[in-house]
């Protein structure tokens, strides 16, 4: 369990992150917090040739808000966003699903981007940029561009970022007046994986769910009214096409159940909450 | 700054528990084994290698880290306090040290030194813990003997005897 050899660059500015990740492409991995990279080293599931750590680069430690929406920084902590007292105001979503990303010790490691970056199918921050149709900004040596999240996540661990991009940044919009967020989740411990994550939006004319854990990433849908009788036809129709698995921790029935309990959960508490 | 070569060694500088350390270690070199096997730090102590047991955990610039997810290298520069600084004197527990002998909130000591290390840094920065405060450090940690029971015992006394410290 001991990492594989490679070599290490510590960046002092984006630019130089970028000019050795343009150099080196799918062989170079973006070292931020390491706690999605280094376990994937240690486990050898991955075999870069060079890790550019982009910690010491104090620009992308920041979030700022404009234009309605919060940038988080490629450099900011999970721990670090939490204790911003604001948080909770500006993505209140956010602000209720990051106490279940890993634990107090990861968070406080791990970063916000990186977890985007390694887009794991059951993780939180992606989940909340599906249902907040958040996007991701991208860099490489030679351009930017902003990839909204419904087409960032493609599967797996897999993501519309070319090798030479890095996440500069993800972009979430503000909570919106009127509207009621909430989050809800289910695994074997707090702080483990999720078997099934489920965050709901609710608007003055729009009800909108977004499940990760289930399908190969997370996915968001748009649903009826909460007291029509429609919605539980639509939170079933919902769990059924998100082709569920069994596997170790959960069985693909338990998980389709827990898409139609814990979604109707989080769909009325997002509707009660609103303000 | 040049890139460093794999499979060569470079000098990396941290701060060990107040004192100036120097090591020469390979990029891959995580720095769990920089502790113990570079500097003979051996009170962090290695179980899973991929951050779930947390008994490597260590204090880095004044927040918790698994050691076996951070590279040597990454260390340079830092503030890293391990187990071996928690005690006062070389024969004197500290606060949190005492309150987990009294409770008896270890037993085979494995998982030991990073709970006390992840409990020493919430503590200084939740004077007042509550029980669910401190379930939630706890879940960072793997602990096969005690049930968990006396080490929220332990850490609960801890914070009480640490407040009484801090009005003396």
């Amino acid at each position: 369990m001991k990492p594989p050899p490679f070599a290490y660059l510590r960046a002092e500015s984006v630019e130089q992150a970028l000019t050795a990740l343009r150099q080196h492409g799918d062989e170079a991995r973006i070292l931020a917090g390491g706690q999605s990279l280094l376990p994937m080293l240690n486990m050898r599931l991955t075999r870069p040739a060079i890790l550019i750590d982009i910690m010491r680069i104090g620009a992308l430690r920041e979030a700022t808000v404009s234009n309605g929406m919060l940038a988080v920084g490629a450099g900011m902590r999970q721990a670090s966003l939490l204790g911003r007292a604001s948080l909770a105001r500006e993505v209140p979503l956010l602000a209720a699903s990051l106490p279940w990303v890993g634990h107090y010790q990861t968070r406080a490691r791990g970063t916000v981007c990186g977890s985007v970056a390694h887009a794991d199918p059951s993780a939180e921050i992606p989940l909340c940029l599906i249902a907040l149709s958040g996007s991701i900004r991208l860099r490489s040596a030679r351009k930017r561009r902003t990839v909204p999240a419904e087409t960032f996540f493609t599967g797996t661990m897999m993501t519309e970022r070319a090798d030479e991009e890095m996440i500069e940044a993800v972009l979430l919009p503000l909570a919106k007046p009127g509207c009621g967020y909430a989050f809800a989740e289910a695994a074997r411990r707090h702080g483990d994986f999720a078997i099934t994550a489920c965050a709901a939006v609710a608007e003055a004319d729009r009800l909108r769910l977004a499940v990760g854990g289930v399908a190969d990433r997370p996915v968001a849908r748009d649903l009826p009214r909460l007291d029509g009788s429609a919605l539980d036809d639509a939170l079933n129709d919902f769990a059924w096409s998100l082709g569920a698995r069994d596997d170790m921790h959960a069985t693909a029935r338990y998980r389709r159940d827990l898409v139609r309990k814990l979604g109707r959960k989080v769909l009325e508490e997002a509707v009660s909450c609103r303000r | 700054m040049p890139q460093m070569k794999a499979g060569s060694r470079h000098p990396v500088r941290f701060t060990l528990n107040g004192a100036p350390a120097s090591i020469e270690a390979e990029p891959r070199t995580l720095l769990s084994d920089a502790l113990r096997h570079h500097l003979g730090a051996t009170g962090t102590h290695v179980g899973c290698e991929h951050g779930v047991c947390g008994t490597c955990t260590v204090v880095i610039d004044g927040a918790p880290a698994r050691s076996c997810l951070t590279l040597a290298v990454q260390a340079e520069g830092c503030d890293i306090r391990t187990v071996e600084g928690l005690s006062p004197l070389a024969d004197r527990l500290g606060i949190l040290q005492a309150a987990f002998r009294r409770h008896h909130a270890l037993q085979c000591g494995f998982c030991t030194p990073g709970i006390l290390m992840s409990l020493d840094i919430f503590l200084k920065s939740a004077s007042s813990p509550t029980e669910e405060e401190l379930r939630d450090v706890l879940g960072g940690h793997l602990c096969r003997c005690t049930g968990y029971a006396p080490i929220i015992a332990a850490a609960l006394d801890a914070a009480a005897a640490l407040r009484e410290d801090a009005h003396v």
